[in-house]
């Protein structure tokens, strides 16, 4: 299901098709497609990304640096990034696992495991925060035993992790499977007959060859587990200063009417996304590099 | 180092790639697995390497049982049919990546290696080529280092895949020979695996002749083209005529016609197959004779100095087409044109018997 | 005869398995089918009353409804933009195709008050949509607005590998067979597109209907008008309603694990239809 996700390593060779009297349509179809499309794009994208930041600044610079270092912010903003930082190794490790496992040997059940892996992409991120609700909140599997020993999970830090972990759970073994699938055995069984051993073979063969890969994928759960709201917002209890993350605090800032200082916060992780398409545009170029490289030495 | 497999089997599934393989390959030699794709060639090179394992039989490298020997202790080069070169390492670090990856107690220092890594550059000759990497290369090129890179760690015995598989003819043929010479300086013992006949013949001190998961025959190229084992040898060593008929005494019977043969043990009656190379058939224009195979001559190509003449056989061979080789002389001679009714005379004619295996 | 079932040339299968599957297990599979059995404890008569409660019934009727829409507004012009980006230069184009991800990137939070700023009574747009009598902010048109936004990139991104791929020795071929442009596009780019349009078509949709940030703040939220299924979900849980809230989320659920069978299925057709295997 990451269809969409995957890394896109296509180029830029429209002159291949404009050039060519069979490849072309009139210019009367091709302007009229290319209003069409540039339209609704800056009416559905531009437009909304333009306004975060028009809106933010509305009432100034210091009404927006004001509502950006508010303690409140500052500690939605240490929430969001200890939650990304505990989500994205944790889901890092498990992608290099999975991909490694499915990529490398044959077994049995492969494709539903790949297809459970998926699973994760088509569940309402609620719903992602229910679950956890229902095993570790007050009324949950665990809420009694939890509460008898003090520990807070739902309501509490823990929980926004797992909720966290649960929505970005594919991403990055969503993008290491094919591509190592794509690379085949080749290579590493090279490595074992020349006398390597299990880290050397992935350490020195696999990691170089999905170094792209792998930071695309990151990069994707960084954003993911920055940005997400649904999920993280039922199990939050939306305390300030405690468990609130950025995109709550921006719903809460909203909620009370301040638009602006919510505005401002938005706009911070707008420039995170922003950050994100370009490290992400870069990997790709990279990638696409180092890929027709490899094309070459295969001719 | 000697290579010994014993009973090896292997089965992926219904397909059975390996049907009871038992083996010798002696210490020095270097010996062709040919056979056609699919025959299990590529299985049983993979099973000595221990990239594969057996569902049932051993393997003895110098007599010892290795099959529960992990390859990476097993000391054999394995050359890949794409090289298998890595990428993102030069040529230098693709050749020394053996001798890195050593334990340390092992691991030689890097001076030594590098000196050890010229020193196989300069034996495939692409010293000059240290530095670049892989995709910079030319295919017959990252042959050599892949092999540069499978000695490096001194391997008991030497294993390659499809070596020239990937490469094109005239390529093919150089590195042919420079795998010979190399093998005659380094005499380790070496298997690889072809599908090509002219070139394990070509190579190889030794020919395994392999169809189905089954070996068909194993000799010296001079004996395995000479005196095929096999029906399916002779087929797959250069090309035939075929000739289905009965024993009849001294000779075969095709149709009406009939086919003198040497072979004493075939019992009359006996439905048989019987082959001959373009090469062994010569052309009989006389009209009034009875030996050999009716046949009317369809088209005579006769560029070089031997000419090849296709005939489609009549009478008893209708259907069958066959194919001569005789010198463009004797066509002249013989005045040969298209549409001829001729007859055609074996020189030389191995009889098989048929049951059921032969086609 | 020593044969060793298990053998692997390549170290880690165990391993890598074992820690796959436990990890699958603890943070997915288990928490997933608490919802189910939490939803067992209701009894089928009850199960029933609640999941078809008008309230409920009206919720999904927004939110598949909504998605469907704006799934089939993303596929046509996910595909112009698609054609667009592979086809035409024109200046600017980089930063269009890099753009396209957005909503990918952009928390929900964010796009959905920024999409309510835009159609708001007096926003940017909303002023102008205003007298003419279309209401967006607040309506469920607004749900429609804020689903095609965050379905935006899967068509473009399904779509756009494809028509990259495309050889234009086919188009050439089919000019020189005398076909029209539009005959060419009809009948031998649209059907290898196709699988590819559905799939992406079918990602947005999959998406739209469990989507809930960038909708709750544009939507209103109107009860039977403009509340959507996960936000009733949501009400449940804060009316402390634990069942009622599972017995929806299941039927969810269930709805999302048949989408992402019929999703592996197209993108297998996608495969087979284009030789790619991604």
């Amino acid at each position: 299901m990451a269809g969409a996700t995957s890394m896109h390593l296509g180029s830029d060779h429209a002159s291949r098709f404009e050039s060519k009297a069979a490849t072309r349509e009139t210019p009367l179809v091709k302007w009229t497609i290319l209003a069409l499309a540039l339209g609704f794009f800056a009416i559905f994208l531009l437009m909304p990304l333009i306004a975060v930041f028009v809106e933010a600044l509305r009432k100034g610079w210091e009404t927006y640096v004001s509502a950006l270092v508010d303690p409140d912010a500052l500690s939605a903003i240490k929430l969001t990034l200890l939650a990304a930082a505990i989500s994205v190794p944790l889901n890092l490790v498990f992608g290099v696992a999975a991909a490694w496992a499915i990529a490398k040997f044959e077994f049995r059940g492969k494709q539903i495991l790949i297809t459970l892996i998926d699973l994760p992409f088509s569940v309402s991120p609620v719903i992602a925060g229910l679950v956890f609700v229902l095993i570790f909140g007050a009324q949950g599997w665990f809420g009694p035993w939890l509460s008898e020993h003090d520990i807070k999970i739902v309501f509490a830090v823990p929980g926004i992790v797992l909720a966290t972990v649960f929505v970005t759970f594919p991403f990055i073994a969503r993008e290491l499977i094919p591509l190592m699938q794509a690379q085949g055995r080749e290579e590493e069984e090279a490595a074992v007959v020349l006398g390597a051993r299990g880290w050397q073979v992935f350490w020195h063969v696999t990691l170089p060859n999905i170094k792209w890969g792998l930071m695309y994928g990151v990069i994707l759960t960084n954003a993911r587990a920055m940005g997400e709201f649904g999920a993280v917002s039922v199990v939050s209890g939306h305390i300030r200063g405690q468990t609130n993350t950025l995109p709550l605090h921006v719903e809460i800032l909203y909620n009370e009417y301040m638009f602006s200082a919510a505005f401002a916060v938005a706009s911070l992780l707008a420039l995170l996304a922003l950050v994100t398409l370009v490290i992400k545009n870069w990997v790709e170029h990279q990638a696409a590099r180092s890929y027709r490289e490899t094309q070459e030495s295969a001719s | 180092m000697s290579i010994q497999v014993k009973n090896i089997h292997k089965q992926f599934g219904d397909f059975t790639a390996l049907d009871d393989i038992s083996l010798d390959f002696p210490s020095g030699e270097l010996v062709a697995l040919l056979g056609p794709s699919g025959c299990g060639k590529t299985t049983l090179l993979r099973i000595i390497a221990g990239l594969e394992q057996a569902d049932a039989g051993q393997v003895l490298l110098d007599g010892e049982d290795a099959s529960s020997t992990h390859v990476r202790e097993r000391q054999v080069g394995f050359v890949f049919q794409h090289y298998a070169l890595f990428k993102h390492m030069t040529v230098f670090d693709n050749v020394a990546f053996g001798m890195r990856m050593k334990p340390r107690g092992q691991r030689p220092s890097e001076a030594k290696i590098r000196d050890k890594v010229h020193e196989l550059l300069k034996l495939v000759q692409l010293d000059w080529l240290a530095d670049r990497f892989p995709s910079q290369l030319s295919g017959g090129q990252r042959q050599r280092i892949a092999l540069a890179r499978a000695l490096a760690v001194e391997p008991r015995v030497l294993l390659l895949d499809e070596p020239f598989g990937a490469l094109d003819a005239k390529v093919r043929k150089e590195l042919r020979r420079w795998l010979r010479k190399l093998h005659d300086e380094l005499h380790i013992t070496s298997i690889f695996v072809t599908h090509d006949q002219e070139e394990a013949l070509e190579v190889a001190d030794r020919v395994v002749l392999m169809d189905h998961g089954k070996v068909e025959q194993i000799g010296t190229p001079e004996e395995v083209y000479r005196h095929p084992a096999t029906p399916f040898v002779y087929g797959f060593l250069g090309s035939v005529n075929l000739f289905h008929g009965r024993v009849d005494g001294e000779s075969v019977r095709v149709g009406d016609d009939t086919l003198a043969h040497q072979t004493s043990d075939l019992a009359h009656g006996a439905e048989v197959v019987a082959f001959a190379r373009p090469h062994e058939l010569d052309i009989d224009t006389d009209p009034a004779s009875t030996a050999g195979i009716a046949a009317r001559i369809n088209r005579i190509l006769a560029f070089g100095v031997t000419a090849r003449v296709e005939l489609d056989g009549i009478n008893g061979s209708t259907g069958q087409h066959f194919e001569v080789e005789i010198t463009r002389q004797r066509v002249l001679d013989l005045g040969l044109t298209d549409g001829q009714d001729v007859r055609l005379v074996p020189s030389r004619l191995k009889v098989f018997e048929k049951d059921g295996a032969t086609g | 005869m020593s044969t060793v079932k298990s053998f692997r040339v390549l170290p880690g299968f165990n391993l890598t398995l074992g820690y796959t599957l436990g990890y699958l297990s603890l943070l997915i599979l288990i928490p997933l089918s608490a919802v189910f059995l939490k939803t067992a404890e209701l009894g089928w008569d009850e199960f029933v009353a609640v999941v078809t409660a008008p309230q409920v019934v009206a919720t999904y009727k927004l939110s598949f409804g909504a998605s469907l829409l704006a799934a089939a507004i993303n596929a046509v012009f996910g595909l112009m933009l698609a054609w667009a980006l592979v086809r035409y230069s024109f200046p600017g184009k980089k930063i269009v195709d890099a753009l396209v991800d957005l909503p990918f990137a952009l928390p929900t939070a964010v796009a959905g008050i920024a999409l309510t700023a835009l159609y708001a009574k007096n926003g940017w747009l909303g002023q102008y949509l205003e007298p003419l009598g279309i209401k967006v902010a607040f309506t469920p048109l607004g749900v429609l607005v804020a689903l095609v936004f965050i379905g935006l990139p899967f068509v473009v991104r399904t779509v756009q590998p494809i028509l990259e791929d495309l050889d234009t020795e086919l188009e050439e071929a089919a000019a020189s067979l005398g076909a029209q442009r539009w005959q060419t596009f009809r009948h031998v780019i649209l059907p290898i597109l196709l699988p590819a349009l559905l799939t992406g078509f079918a990602l947005a949709f999959a998406r739209a209907v469990g989507e809930y940030g960038s909708v709750i703040f544009i939507a209103g939220n109107l009860p039977y008008v403009s509340e959507i299924t996960p936000l009733m979900i949501i009400t449940k849980l804060e009316q402390y309603d634990y069942r009622g809230a599972t017995a929806i989320a299941s039927v969810m659920l269930l709805f999302s694990f048949a989408l992402l069978l019929i999703i592996n299925g197209l993108q297998a057709w996608t495969a087979k239809r284009t030789g790619r295997d991604r």
